[in-house]
């Protein structure tokens, strides 16, 4: 693994249940690689949260992830709603999601906590009417 | 203790996975909040649930648990269960509610792991 691997994948906002195909694929590629299980696990909850809202809040968009020797970058842009207030969003237990989604599972407000618990570094641009790019980054 | 087991206790129906049902596990959770479940998570290798879609297997597949337990009689379609096989993933089916399955399997032995 000399130079970084790339790998971009669009989010359909269409069909939920296909939310998460995204990270199943990074997940598989990253076990073939050989990186470590507690590395993978991190992407992997982190990343599928992220989708997971892309679908939910945001209207699709598209996720890059590159992957180099010593860290898994991944970027999710959208070109949602954006949010209006960053700092709310990020506490535990925060979420406009309707009913219908919590009665999928999803919509606790647990998603951007629980993304931020399991990066080593995430930064949230946002803009409203615009769009939202979360940048994750996680150390091998 | 094995799956088969917990498959036992439960009085449960395997879905998929039959040829691994001599895999350990150690703890369990049950949720029907799969936010909650990837954030509460730790090392869990059993989930409990009574959600009933393609995403109870996906947040199984993140989090790399070995069973999943689909409690009172929720039964998931083909989709459901062909992506547990793809994957894996153990899937028994229980008549049980969810809060006397978890006690059975708790009062087994199995716990519920690290807080
Ligand atoms: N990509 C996004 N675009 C717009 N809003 C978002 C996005 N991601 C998160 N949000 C907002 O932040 C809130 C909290 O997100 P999260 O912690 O994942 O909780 P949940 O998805 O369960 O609502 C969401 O309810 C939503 O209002
Ligand atoms: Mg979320």
């Amino acid at each position: 693994m000399d130079e970084a691997i790339v790998l971009t994948y669009e989010i359909s906002p269409d069909d939920f249940t296909r939310a998460g195909e995204a990270s199943s694929d990074v997940k598989g590629k990253l076990k073939q690689l050989g990186v470590s299980p507690e590395a993978i696990r991190k992407v992997a909850i982190a990343m599928y949260e992220g989708e997971i809202n892309m679908v939910i809040h945001a209207n699709g968009g598209g996720i890059r992830v590159e992957i180099t020797p010593v860290e898994i970058k991944m970027i999710l842009a959208d070109v949602g709603p954006g949010i209006p207030d960053v700092e709310q969003a990020m506490k535990a237990g925060y979420s406009t999601a309707p009913d219908e989604v919590r009665s999928l599972g999803f919509g606790a407000g647990m998603g951007l906590p629980n993304m931020k618990k399991y990066t080593d570094d995430m930064t949230i641009e946002t803009q409203l009417g615009v769009g939202t790019t979360i940048t994750m980054t996680v150390k091998m | 203790m094995t799956v088969k087991d917990v498959q036992e206790i439960l009085g449960a129906r395997v879905l998929t996975g039959e040829e691994f049902l001599d895999r350990e596990v150690r703890s369990a959770c049950g949720s029907d909040m799969m936010s909650d479940v990837l954030a509460f998570s730790k090392d869990h290798s059993v989930l409990l649930t009574g959600l009933c879609n393609p995403q109870v297997i996906r947040t199984a597949e993140m989090l790399d648990i070995v069973c999943l337990v689909f409690v009172r009689g929720k039964k998931p379609d083909e989709t459901i269960i062909e992506m547990a096989k793809e994957r894996e993933i153990i899937v028994l089916e229980t008549g049980h509610r969810m809060f006397s399955s978890c006690g059975m399997l708790y009062k087994a032995g199995l716990g519920g792991g690290a807080i």
